[in-house]
């Protein structure tokens, strides 16, 4: 910059130099060239999760900003007459309305209201599937915590902005979901029929809770999502991306293929090729069929009332918890000095009580882990998820959790569909609620450490071959191949720690707090399979028939590269 | 295979111990050898892997061709089977036109552009000198604010800054009216007909045949000025069995007709509907979250997150042979609220 | 899924045995008896009854009782009306094969012919509901509307049926089932006389006219198709949600695997 201001020394030869330098001379941008020209991205097919996220957040404000152009958010009455036969002449709302004329008479319309649909399911469950990687692969260590509750955060509003785009069209279904959303709302103490009324600008439905949420759903909840990432990938680049453990690559310095031309390539088509994805699906399967459903009026239902995938979770919790247990009621009346108040535990219980376990969980784990391990170090290795068997364990515990609320929300389907009681459902999942954690938890942790012990087996003694050999003095044996050198540093460089026993503080006290954090390390890290040791492999060489055929093999192998 | 260690620390010999130094660790063999592709070496793979790009990229041309096709030589004439045709040209030819594009750059990258993978060194986020740094200039800076030597100024401050918060909540006063008990009542009143939803037309005592289920309305529902606000509160679920199966309790034996009942329809779980009525069994279901009432105990919930029963609207019959109501519902209808008591 | 939900749950299987045989001995013995009696027959005449009785002594009575009176297995059938022979039988929910919480649709038992005359003969022992007439099932007219017949499916029947009549779930075991593929006649019947569990809709409910406005709503639904592709089976957010975890997804995750491999 000091140069081109002295006097212009720099003549660029080529063109490319020139747009260069003009532009280099005015806004300065050869310095994010240089940063970002060359910069390393690792490759894994697991790390693009968090792209799709980021394209169906893409296509989503495309296909939204399209159809805003034909949607009328109002809840004036009005009656159809447009070219769908089965609702002409009835009275429905502007909003139901235009979401039909998007449908059916605007060129287009249908196809990129299912765009637009069909992205939002995949944008939340890309950001949900993204959010399991770098749980199971420890992505979410120091330094990385405050990005990991960045995302936490973006999977809550993709959850808000879903719900609240759902609701739009103000059609029977989705009037339902507003209805129980209110039913929820009110069973809040003190405070919840006031948040219903205001919300509702009355009762319920009243006239202005589509406009309403039009304004959170296309301007506020975007805006906050839209800076929210910007943030989550501006510190994506401050970290560089992590990567997982294997010849070459250490915690300090991260192996990939340059932004430019590979990775910019790659991660450019990859957005047409999600784009192509979902405009495939939009061509051959109808999503949320408005039509069908008929404007929203207080009075019908549909069977199989749900909502998307994504609230499906808290439906389902509402849906196991029983109203009365034997014969005690979950909703109390209780008396107080100014007269008697109503608590519907019934409602306020699977609605809140889930979710926060589930949220307050996870945003707390990078703490909560690091906390157990004593371990404040950076990570930019990952974890294969069998090397960190409690923490899988966990996780899948919650997945487990989760997906049975999920299946719950689906109980009437199941029922229908595979020809069991709607009510055995609901006592199988309710106990599935509470137990299918707990064994989701023992068998993942019991599957993570015989993976790891497999591993060990291949190092020690090398893959099966499944050809057997007759050896001179009779004996048959199966010819095991030893890895190669390469292969083997990514079975043996993990980390494996210890339970660590609680430390005495500098005055030679153990704490509490730190004999509770010994006892969780006890939990995380009692069972452990410790990686290969080179003593260990010249042990397993140096003995056995087998291993000296693999011995031999193994010189083979190596020198062979 | 019982000579094997599998690592646990029983084992303890072959276990890594920490500070056993370098002999218990491997050395790292580095990043391995790079393979070259066909298209490196072989000129006849490389111009096929261009030539495969190109096509692809003309797939994409067809596909935006397809959408044009669809978007101007399919009339929209008002029928299904042609909306759904013009739907899936539109989609499809969008889809070949993102597809040829994506895949073919990323057929492009992986086959012809460079593959050597690169090791970049990762840095401190920041030097810890300017963590220092920071640190200092903060701190000079609230010392010459003086805010912690003076703390008039920071306390009416503090003050000022949380007191200017609420205007900012209280401006939302607006976004509604106050509850008040508007949930305690509904359109119902003494002598107000049962009608059908959603024609309103009054409903006759002989209408209501054993094993009916009828969903109604109130009289003039339809041409009050707030129509969904108070459908959502008083609809009502009319049925008729056989008189010897419902049990009123006392007090509540007139609140039928001649073994016809009416019920809020409103869940009083959440607010869905509550209107699969079940003849034989006489049981409610929710559709929504399967709460399941059983009409012949007062629709005493039975199964399912509900936790009271379905208010009761009680009946009779006018004059001319009308089923009316005899009074509003004795108790607030939907879900529970804290000041429902 | 069909001949699954045929096996279920049998409690009662000597009666559902004890019913084959009468079947297959009243089949035979029914077939042979009106070999050569006239096919078109729509008017009802005594003849018709009698042949009926004769039907229903040997397949119905186990259960329903002699005269039709009823049984600890099966309702009495005075006053139910022709409708309700026609559309039991007609659908193949009856004979029943065995006792569950429903009964299940299966391949019709008997003729057309067979089931008019058990028809007769049930209505000729009690008033009840008649088969509806051509005129009522016809759906042409141009005083028919489609949508109002919607609105009026969607208060009265979506509830278990589903909005777009794909069926739903009831109470321990029992559902609605999806109305696709159920002729006009049997639409009609079943909303007059309340099949199972499913209520009465009575013509002082939904007047003739409506349910005529219902039916070609149903109809028009079930030929037009979704616009926008493939249904799900209009289940809802349910089956779209589990598309875009498994095919969605999984499309997804195969192109990130090519992508990030190295090419040979």
């Amino acid at each position: 910059m000091s140069s081109s201001a002295a006097g212009h020394q720099y003549q660029p030869k080529t063109s490319v130099g020139k747009i260069t330098n003009f532009v280099d001379t005015r806004v300065g941008g050869s310095a994010i060239v240089k940063e970002f020209g060359r910069k390393i991205f690792p490759d894994h097919w697991t790390f693009m999760f968090g792209e799709v996220a980021l394209y169906s957040f893409v296509i989503l404000l495309l296909s939204g900003t399209f159809l805003t152009f034909f949607f009328d958010p109002s809840m004036a009455e009005t009656h159809y007459d447009g070219s769908y036969v089965p609702l002409r002449g009835i009275e429905m709302s502007m909003a139901y309305a235009s979401s039909l004329d998007i449908s059916f008479d605007i060129r287009g319309g249908l196809f990129m209201r299912q765009v637009h649909h069909w992205s939002a399911l995949l944008f939340v469950a890309a950001v949900s599937v993204h959010m399991l990687r770098v749980f199971f692969t420890g992505a979410f260590r120091r330094p990385r915590e405050l990005n990991w509750v960045i995302g936490g955060v973006l999977l809550i509003l993709a959850m808000a902005a879903g719900f609240t785009g759902y609701s739009l069209p103000d059609d029977l279904l989705s009037g339902n979901g507003l209805r129980i959303i209110d039913g929820v709302v009110k069973s809040i103490p003190v405070v919840g029929t006031y948040i219903s009324f205001f919300l509702f600008g009355g009762e319920f439905p009243g006239t202005v809770i589509i406009p309403r949420l039009y304004v959170l759903h296309i301007l506020l909840i975007p805006a906050m999502i839209l800076l929210l990432i910007a943030i989550h990938l501006f510190l994506v680049v401050v970290h560089k991306h992590t990567q997982f453990p294997g010849p070459g690559r250490t915690n300090d310095n991260v192996v990939g293929y340059p932004v430019g031309p590979v990775y910019a390539a790659k991660a450019g088509g990859f957005f047409f090729i999600v784009f192509g994805i979902i405009a495939a699906i939009s061509a051959a399967f109808t999503i949320n069929p408005i039509w069908n459903y008929g404007p929203y009026d207080p009075s019908p239902v549909s069977a199989g009332t749900q909502p998307d995938w994504y609230i499906g979770w808290v439906d389902g919790a509402l849906r196991l918890m029983p109203g009365v247990l034997g014969n005690f009621p979950f909703e109390w009346n209780i008396p107080l000095p100014w007269g008697t108040n109503t608590l519907s535990l019934n409602v306020l219980f699977p609605a809140l009580v889930p979710a926060g376990i589930v949220f307050t969980l996870l945003f707390a784990w990078p703490w909560i882990e690091a906390w157990v391990t004593k371990d404040r170090r950076e990570k930019h290795l990952l974890d294969r998820p069998r090397n960190a068997p409690t923490r899988t364990g966990i996780g899948v515990a919650g997945v487990v959790f989760y997906c049975v609320m999920w299946a719950a929300a689906s109980s009437d389907l199941i029922a229908t569909h595979f020809m069991v009681s709607l009510n055995d459902v609901t006592y199988w999942l309710r106990a599935l609620v509470i137990l299918g954690p707990v064994i989701g938890f023992v068998v993942a942790r019991r599957i993570a450490l015989a993976l790891q012990r497999k591993d060990r087996e291949i190092v020690l003694h090398g893959r099966e071959t499944g050809r057997i050999v007759r050896l001179p003095h009779g004996e048959f044996i199966e010819v095991h191949e030893p890895v190669d050198e390469y292969k083997r540093y990514k079975l043996v460089s993990f980390d494996s720690p210890e339970a660590l026993t609680a430390q005495p503080d500098v005055n030679g006290h153990v704490s509490k707090g730190e004999k509770r954090r010994a006892l969780a390390s006890r939990f995380f890290f009692e069972d452990r399979v410790a990686p290969v040791t080179p003593a260990e492999l010249e042990q397993a060489h140096s003995h056995g028939h087998h291993g000296e055929v693999a011995s031999e093999h193994d010189k083979a192998s190596i020198s062979s590269h | 295979m019982a000579d094997h260690s599998h690592g646990s620390p029983e084992n303890a010999v072959t276990v890594a111990k920490p500070g056993q130094g370098s002999v218990q660790k491997f050395q790292d063999p580095g990043l391995p050898p790079h393979r070259p592709r066909l298209a490196d070496t072989d000129p006849r793979a490389e111009k096929r892997a261009e030539r495969q790009v190109g096509v692809l990229f003309l797939i994409s041309i067809l596909g935006t061709l397809l959408f044009f096709f669809g978007y101007f030589f399919i009339p929209l004439d008002q029928t299904i089977g042609t909306l759904r045709l013009q739907n899936l040209l539109l989609g499809l030819g969008t889809a070949f036109a993102m597809l040829g594009i994506g895949v073919g750059i990323v057929h492009w990258a992986k086959t012809l552009m460079p593959d050597h993978e690169i090791a970049e060194d990762r840095h401190e986020i920041r030097p810890e000198a300017d963590r220092a740094d920071a640190e200092k200039i903060v701190g000079d800076i609230l010392e010459e604010s003086g805010i912690k030597r003076r703390p008039l100024i920071r306390n009416t401050l503090l003050g000022a800054g949380v007191l200017a918060i609420f205007p900012a909540i209280a401006i939302f006063r607006d976004l509604g009216p106050l509850p008040g008990d508007v949930l305690r009542q509904t359109m119902w009143d003494e002598g107000v007909r049962l009608t059908r939803d959603p024609s309103g037309t009054p409903i006759k005592a002989s209408d209501v045949t054993i094993g009916s289920a009828f969903h109604v309305i109130p009289e003039g529902l339809n041409e009050s000025e707030h129509k969904l606000e108070e459908k959502a509160k008083a609809v009502v679920l009319l049925m008729r069995l056989n008189p010897e199966s419902l049990n009123p309790s006392p007090g509540r034996e007139d609140w039928g007709y001649d073994g016809i009942v009416a019920y809020s329809k409103i869940c009083t779980h959440v607010g869905c509907p509550v209107a699969l009525y079940e003849q034989q069994t006489h049981h409610l279901l929710c559709p929504c979250h399967q709460s399941t009432f059983d009409l012949t105990q007062e629709c005493k919930v039975i199964f399912g997150p509900a936790a009271r029963p379905l208010p009761q609207l009680p009946i009779s019959v006018d004059e001319e042979g009308y089923l009316v109501a005899t009074s509003d519902f004795q108790e607030p209808v939907g879900p529970s609220y804290w000041e429902r008591g | 899924m069909k001949a699954l939900s045929q096996r279920r749950r049998h409690p009662l299987a000597a009666i559902a045995l004890l019913l084959m045989g009468l079947l297959l001995t009243g089949g035979i013995y029914a077939v042979a008896s009106n070999a050569n009696e006239a096919k078109a027959q729509t008017s009802v005449s005594a003849s018709d009854i009698e042949e009926g009785e004769k039907l229903f002594v040997a397949n119905c009575a186990t259960c329903h009782g002699m005269g039709a009176a009823g049984t600890e297995d099966g309702p009495s059938l005075i006053g139910v009306g022709a409708a309700s022979v026609d559309f039991q039988v007609g659908t193949g929910r009856m004979p029943l094969q065995m006792q569950g919480p429903q009964a299940l649709q299966k391949p019709v038992q008997f003729t057309e012919e067979q089931i008019q005359q058990m028809a007769a003969y049930v209505a000729s022992l009690g008033a009840g509901p008649a088969i509806p007439s051509e005129e009522l099932l016809d759906t042409s007219g141009e005083e028919v509307d489609p949508a109002a017949g919607g609105e009026l499916f969607r208060v009265n029947c979506a509830m278990c049926h589903n909005a777009a009549a794909a069926g739903g779930a009831l109470t321990r075991g029992k559902f609605a089932p999806t109305l696709e593929g159920v002729t006009e006649k049997h639409i009609y019947e079943a909303m007059v006389t309340g099949p199972q569990n499913m209520p009465v809709f009575s013509d002082a409910n939904i007047t003739p006219e409506d349910k005529q406005d219902i039916i070609a709503f149903l109809k028009i639904i079930e030929e037009q198709g979704s616009p926008g592709g493939a249904d799900l089976g209009s289940l809802g957010p349910v089956s779209e949600g589990l598309f875009i975890w498994v095919a969605g997804l999984g499309v997804i995750i195969a192109f990130t695997v090519w992508l990030t491999s190295r090419s040979s």
